[in-house]
């Protein structure tokens, strides 16, 4: 019934002649994925309302009674990338669902774009459907967090509701997961615009401040940020307790061992799937190779069945060397 | 009184050094690596200290591998590495049964070293094998292991990474084996110093 009326009043409100005209200024999208995204979400028609402005990267503002328009850029932060959106986990909503019909009023009044935003716990939380994701507890970790003493710091800073995907336990390739969950950390913290909204500190350089990682090109391709800078969780499939930069892992053998910590991390949700024999943590095997944590048990012993091999025969040898040498 | 064969030059003997100070190096932080996270007697460097320290030996030991590659070529101390001879397999049998049973019953040392042949037929094999084998072996996996990027991400659907390392520890492993039975062959001069004093001052001592 919310729907319907909203549905009526942006339509009002674009019937209403208002004085501001918005053209679409972009490519249209395919048309096979226009009846792909409709299949998908049935506000599809409601969504474009918004999306014909927020959905392009221009867009033509235009005062019908001067006579005046111009082109200009929809902003980053507001522009919603349908492709992205459609692929989601957020894909089958409706914008009014989660943002106020407020909206409908073009120029958007102050209010509603001030209005407070949803967070994944106001959705998600004490929701049996969503038990095995344990919002609850990600929500503990969160607001435990050193993001969480950031000023305006959120859900949405990290996962972007328009674009957000399960990642963590659908990918089979582990380095799309690294590169999605890095690059959700560099957006801030490789872009001093972004991260100076939320901080006066200054700029960080990520590849200098690493500098003591060897090989550090292929760490930052092979794991992820959160292995080394959030506290390990046993409850939730990925941690959230983003720690402070000064008790962020600097001990290599937290993960280069056979008790990797990769495997409470990185590995989590494939070491829970399978197990396999013969190499400590050969889950990462399926990947990568970590030096010191995929040791090979039987290659282990059968080096150390062959050097005690070698040392047997040579003391045998200095045994008869020695009864050879009392004899003379 | 001769002070024997004049067999091992300076440029012999300052390569072999340096490659065994280097090579006791790469083993002890090598060991330390692999068996990272355990306590002594595996890691005995951390493992930050065992990178850097296997990284820097192992550069020095690729350019002492060159040094000893262009030497042995323009010196022709390579002869000393080739076997014509036409009972290869024979030789190595009686070298070792030398080693197994006649040096006890006190019999003369079947392949005497002389200035044109100064390796016995297991030596000659065993040194071949480890230089001109086992040595680019652990030299090509080391440089692919220290840049990574130049691996494919999987061979036959294996880790790029896992195959050359499980190279690179198997060969570093092998003749890790070749270094211990080297050491000790060395003790079976007339008296158990007397080969290693020849790596010394470059003259063979003994009369065999």
């Amino acid at each position: 019934m919310k729907t319907l009326k909203n549905r009526g009043l942006i339509l009002l409100a674009l019937l209403a002649g208002c004085l501001f005209n918005i053209q679409l200024f972009g490519i249209a999208p395919d048309d096979s994925l226009v009846v792909r995204w409709k299949d998908i979400n049935v506000f599809y028609e409601d969504n474009e309302k918004c999306l014909i402005c927020h959905g392009e990267a221009y867009y033509t503002l235009s005062d019908t009674v001067a006579g005046v328009s111009q082109i200009r850029n929809m902003f980053q932060d507001y522009f919603v990338n349908r492709e992205d959106y459609y692929d989601g986990v957020h894909k089958s909503f409706s914008c009014t669902d989660c943002h106020s019909s407020d909206f409908i009023s073009f120029p958007h009044d102050v209010a509603s774009r001030l209005e407070p935003r949803y967070t994944c716990i106001d959705c998600h939380g004490y929701d049996e459907n969503y038990a095995h994701l344990n919002f609850e507890e990600i929500e503990v970790e969160y607001s435990n967090s050193t993001h969480a003493k950031v000023e305006n710091f959120s859900c949405w800073k990290c996962h972007d509701p328009h674009s957000y995907k399960l990642i963590a336990s659908e990918v089979t390739d582990v380095g799309e997961l690294v590169l999605y969950d890095n690059n959700m950390c560099l957006s801030c913290h490789a872009n001093f615009t972004e991260f100076r909204l939320l901080t006066d500190r200054e700029e960080i350089n990520v590849v200098s401040k690493h500098e003591w990682l060897p090989n550090q090109v292929l760490h930052f391709e092979s794991v992820r940020c959160i292995e080394c800078h959030t506290q390990i969780s046993d409850s939730i499939l990925v941690a959230h307790m983003v720690l402070p930069k000064d008790k962020a892992v600097k001990n290599c053998t937290e993960c280069h061992s056979t008790d990797s910590r990769l495997m409470s991390t990185l590995y989590k949700f494939e070491s829970r799937e399978k197990r396999q024999n013969g190499f400590f943590n050969s889950i990462i095997l399926n990947r990568s190779y970590v030096i010191g944590a995929s040791r090979n048990m039987y290659l282990g012993y059968i080096s150390f069945l062959i050097f005690f091999g070698v040392l047997t025969v040579i003391g045998i040898h200095v045994f008869f060397r020695v009864i050879k040498a009392k004899r003379k | 009184m001769s002070k024997g064969l004049y067999l091992y030059p300076k440029w012999i003997r300052f390569w072999h050094i340096t490659n065994a100070v280097l090579f006791l190096i790469l083993i002890v932080t090598g060991i330390s690596l692999q068996f990272s996270g355990l306590d002594e007697p595996f890691v005995l460097v951390s493992f930050k200290s065992a990178v850097s320290w296997h990284n820097t030996a192992a550069f020095i030991l690729v350019l002492n591998y060159v040094l000893f590659i262009i030497g042995n070529q323009v010196t022709g101390n390579i002869k000393h590495y080739r076997s014509n001879s036409t009972t290869y397999i024979q030789d190595l049998i009686r070298q070792a049964n030398y080693y197994r049973r006649d040096m006890f019953r006190g019999e003369p040392h079947p392949f005497p070293v002389t200035e044109e042949s100064k390796f016995n037929p297991l030596q000659r094999f065993s040194y071949l094998l480890a230089m001109y084998a086992g040595m680019p072996l652990l030299i090509i996996s080391g440089i692919l292991l220290f840049y990574p990027g130049m691996l494919p991400r999987e061979i036959f659907g294996v880790s790029g990474l896992l195959i050359i390392d499980l190279v690179h520890d198997a060969t570093g492993f092998l003749l890790s084996i070749f270094m211990v039975i080297h050491i000790y062959t060395c003790t079976l001069g007339s008296k158990p110093t007397t080969l290693f004093k020849s790596m010394v001052d470059g003259y063979h001592h003994d009369d065999h």
